[in-house]
């Protein structure tokens, strides 16, 4: 029992890591309907920004806070150079763009941070709890405090301010958006610097607590991150979250429970991804389009 | 009226879509307060028309808003020198509710009565207002055209654009759309440029008419003149 | 008449009026049934034969016959890419768990050592199989797989199928550290040189081509380099004729309108599944001669990512859904990684040759991006449009 519940408490406490990400996913689908293969590697070259930031002597919560307002800025200026030119090209094109973002994101952040493992302070200190026989790490509670802050905040932006409407308009209908005076591209701009900046804060948080700083840090993380996002639907963040969650604490216990797994986990979340496709493509959250003619 | 400058002036207009050219030179003017038709079969150059004068293509001639050139200027910035597009198809955003689309037709306004304007479009098409929390992409298509256009009028526009609002409506709607404009426009002197192939409806409540043939202006005259225009009559009032 | 003056090229512009005379169609083709261009391409053949048949094989040294022989079974995977992607327009970026599917069944059939362990026993694949009788089995077992894997992707489209096959070579290298035992119990299936040898026929070919066998070095890489030469050219004239078949345009129906093919009574799932069968069995063979350069097979995330996406860009560098390209592809990639991996200026510059190293996926990616904006259709793609525009301005106008 013991070990279940720790493993859940590990199931979360990673649930957490691919929601953050899978959130950042789910902004760029929603708002320009594609899949961006680099996110992982644009998450992992900030938190390489962070990482370097705290080298020149900056305390790590300035560190992120820098790293994740400039990673807003880059990530607007990705859409405006890179992506807007191909934004209703094929598939194909999309994939090679983004794929293309992803090798020289990884290979710029080795050859400009070094090849060399690195390691990021903590943010906050590394305690334990013990709650009613339950071993509580204070990981666990930043990233999920962190977490529902960032929801919270993305959905009073997407809810109740008149630019989170736009955006949603523009994820709707771009056409119609433009015709009542919203600047599409500006919100396509905003979408991109948003998910950019959740990258960031995901990663800088994320790396400390898993591993040290590595140019494959991000990779498995974005495999479940899709995972999540598919289950949830990939234009729901809501649905990103709890997606998330599943992954997160069904792939624990999988590592824990199924031996027939052992070494080939990731069947898991690709097995997901696949069920979800192929049964329910909106997810479980997602919008079904209703539209009458 | 004011003096002499038309709120729309349009001369020697020519757009298409990359290698077609489908506008070959068209003259037009608005009036403040008067409704326009344009007609026309289909391919004519009626919707061509209408994405050129509010930027949502290339072309080339004069677009003159109140004296002042929009050509080459950006739909968006179009919106907000206050001529307000109800694209055909309705340019429904169906995933947000209804209210929220008329909040979007708002969005490039900074005062702060639009929550009393969204009342007022409620008061005016009923059916919005009790579907007003409702995804506006699950509504019929009549219900759709309502709110396209109550969207493009919460934008307090001089001057909107109507791309063939009565098509895929059922005749009973059609009549009630257009009863509903002619009354907005007797009694706001709001300024309309409709494009239409249901000439009968649009000639009712318009001022004066064009006719447009393979993108170029075939007829023009009054409402009244192009309503009992023998050729006219024939092509588009099946008379 | 102005209105005519944008014309792109490929579209006729409706003649205005009743002024315009008709147009005659123009012959199909690149360039017709131009006599120069006849002449041209039968030289080019001439020098082309003579520099990869006996040129190449008889005078680089054998690491550079090995780069061409990577060269050739590079392009030869993106040559299958092709048929999924170009001509049906089915994204795949994980090829190269196909491409390892076809290295692990030939090196395991001609290993004695290692095995495959599964529910509970142990397979063998074979004892001392000779390369070339592999083969078949590889063509077999892979198209098998890839039309399994195939069929989900009646349901699953675009960008979703791309991630899909992301997981494909994200998880195949876990699939063989599970299951398979080669050397030292790991997953990688190393042979040793008397396996890779060329067999005794090779031998009565005339030493002109063929070094004589007890020159054991240069026998292997020429043998090698010849295997991989007739494959490809027997897969890439295959190519050829599927692209004019009926099956070809039904693989372009279903990429261009889905719908639209259905109705003129294509069967969507069998073009579908066979184009995804055949462009894994192309793949799979690319891998089983990878076995012949590389001694052996071996999956590891990052490689069998990275070959994946090699046989993308290989594939958009030379140009989608054209014949020779993604063969062309092939040489650019693996010649300007072996050029960039070289560069002792860039390894001075950063210090260390791991880092200078690095700098090729971040060249190929940044390159990739600025060809999407700039030759969206390739190499091939690109230089047919030049050429059409070339030959339409010097030839009179038909009126």
């Amino acid at each position: 029992m013991d070990l279940f519940v720790s493993q859940l408490m590990n199931g979360i406490e990673r649930g957490v890591i691919y929601a953050s990400l899978a959130l950042a996913l789910v902004l760029i689908f929603k708002t320009t309907g594609i899949l961006n293969f680099a996110q992982g590697e644009m998450a992992l070259f900030s938190t390489y920004v962070t990482w370097w930031l705290t080298e020149q002597g900056l305390a790590v919560w300035l560190a992120i806070v820098t790293s994740v307002v400039l990673s807003f800025l880059g990530g607007a200026a990705i859409e405006r150079v890179v992506m807007r030119p191909v934004e209703q090209s094929s598939p194909l094109v999309i994939v090679i763009v983004t794929i293309g973002l992803f090798l020289a994101f990884n290979s710029l952040a080795q050859v400009v941070f070094g090849v060399e493992a690195e390691v990021i302070p903590r943010a906050y200190p590394n305690e334990r709890w013990d709650v009613a026989g339950v071993n509580l790490k204070m990981d666990t509670v930043v990233l999920v405090g962190i977490l529902a802050l960032e929801c919270v905040l993305l959905w009073l932006l997407l809810q109740r301010t008149k630019v989170g409407l736009a955006l949603r308009a523009v994820a709707s209908n771009p056409e119609s958006s433009r015709l009542a005076g919203v600047s599409v591209g500006s919100m396509l701009m905003l979408g991109w610097g948003l998910a950019a900046a959740l990258g960031a804060l995901a990663g800088s948080l994320v790396v400390p607590i898993t591993t040290a700083l590595n140019p494959a840090s991000m990779q498995e993380i974005l495999v479940f991150a899709f995972a999540a996002a598919a289950l949830g639907g990939f234009d729901s963040p809501l649905g990103a979250v709890v997606g998330g969650l599943v992954v997160g604490v069904a792939n624990a216990l999988t590592i824990q429970y199924v031996d027939a797994l052992d070494g080939i986990e990731l069947l898991v979340p690709f097995g997901l991804i696949l069920a979800v496709l192929l049964f329910r493509p909106a997810g479980l959250f997602g919008k079904v389009h209703v539209e009458r003619v | 009226m004011s003096a002499d400058v038309p709120l729309l002036r349009v001369a020697e207009l020519s757009a298409g879509y990359g290698p077609v050219q489908v506008l070959h030179g068209i003259d037009f003017t608005v009036e403040p307060g008067e409704v326009v038709v344009i007609l026309g079969a289909n391919g004519a150059g009626k919707t061509t028309t209408l994405r050129a004068v509010s930027g949502m293509i290339p072309a080339r001639g004069t677009v003159e808003f109140e004296g002042r050139s929009l050509l080459g200027t950006r739909p968006e910035k179009v919106a907000r020198a206050g001529i307000a597009h109800v694209p055909q198809g309705r340019g429904t955003l169906a995933e947000l509710t209804v209210e929220e689309n008329l909040r979007l037709g708002a969005f490039a306004r900074r005062d702060a009565q639009v929550a009393s304007d969204v009342e007022r479009w409620y008061e005016v098409f009923p059916r919005l207002g009790e579907r007003r929390d409702q995804q506006a992409g699950s509504m019929s298509g009549g219900e759709q055209q309502m709110l396209a256009i109550a969207r493009a009028l919460m934008s307090r526009p001089k001057l909107v654009l109507l791309d063939e609002p009565s098509l895929g409506l059922a005749p009973i709607v059609t009549q009630e759309l257009f009863r509903v404009l002619g009354e907005l426009n007797r009694e706001t002197g709001l300024s309309m440029l409709v494009v239409e192939q249901n000439a009968g409806l649009a000639l009712g409540i318009a001022t004066r008419g064009y006719v447009l043939e393979a993108g170029t202006i075939a007829v023009t005259g009054s409402a009244a003149d192009l309503a009992t225009n023998d050729d006219v009559r024939k092509a588009y009032l099946g008379i | 008449m102005s209105r005519t003056g944008e014309t792109a090229p490929g579209v006729t512009a409706r003649p205005a009026g009743a002024g315009g005379a008709a147009r005659v169609p123009r012959p199909a083709g690149p360039a017709g049934r131009n006599p120069a261009w006849l002449v041209t391409s039968l030289v080019l053949s001439v020098l082309g034969a003579y520099f990869f048949v006996y040129y190449v094989p008889q005078n680089y040294a054998p690491s550079r016959v090995d780069l061409f022989t990577e060269a050739l079974f590079v392009g030869l995977a993106a040559t299958g890419l092709n048929i999924l992607t170009g001509f049906n327009g089915q994204v795949s970026i994980g090829h190269g768990a196909f491409f390892g599917l076809g290295a692990y069944v030939t090196a395991l059939m001609m290993d004695d050592r290692a095995y495959v362990e599964f529910a509970g026993r142990e397979w063998g694949l074979g004892d001392g199989v000779p390369f070339l009788a592999t083969l078949p089995v590889v063509a077999v077992v892979c198209l098998v797989v890839g039309a399994l894997i195939g069929f989900p992707a009646l349901r699953v489209k675009g960008l979703y199928l791309a991630l899909v096959t992301l997981g494909l070579a994200v998880l195949f290298p876990d699939l063989t550290k599970r299951f398979v035992r080669g050397t030292g119990g790991t997953n990688l299936v190393g042979l040793r040189g008397a396996d890779l040898a060329p067999p005794d026929w090779y031998d009565w070919f005339p030493d002109v081509i063929a070094d004589p066998l007890d020159d054991y070095v240069g026998a292997r890489d020429q043998w090698a380099y010849y295997v991989a030469l007739v494959l490809v050219g027997l897969l890439l004239l295959a190519v050829h004729l599927i692209a004019r078949s009926r099956f070809g345009r039904a693989l372009i129906a279903v990429r261009d309108h889905e719908a639209a093919a259905e109705t003129v009574g294509i069967d969507l799932a069998r073009v579908k599944v066979s184009a995804f069968a055949l462009s894994a069995a192309y793949a799979g063979l690319a891998g089983s001669l990878s076995v012949l350069v590389a001694r052996q097979a071996n999956a590891g995330r990052v490689e069998t990512f990275q070959l994946s996406i090699e046989f993308l860009v290989a594939l958009v560098v030379g140009g989608t859904a054209t014949v020779f390209g993604p063969m062309i592809g092939g040489f650019l990639v693996v010649f300007f990684r072996d050029w960039i991996d070289q560069q002792q200026r860039l390894e001075d510059l950063f210090d260390s040759s791991a880092r200078a190293k690095l700098l090729s996926p971040a060249i190929f990616g940044i390159g990739l991006i600025v060809m999407m904006f700039f030759l969206p259709d390739g190499i091939v793609g690109g230089s047919r449009r030049a050429w059409r525009r070339v030959t339409r301005r010097r030839s009179h106008p038909i009126t």
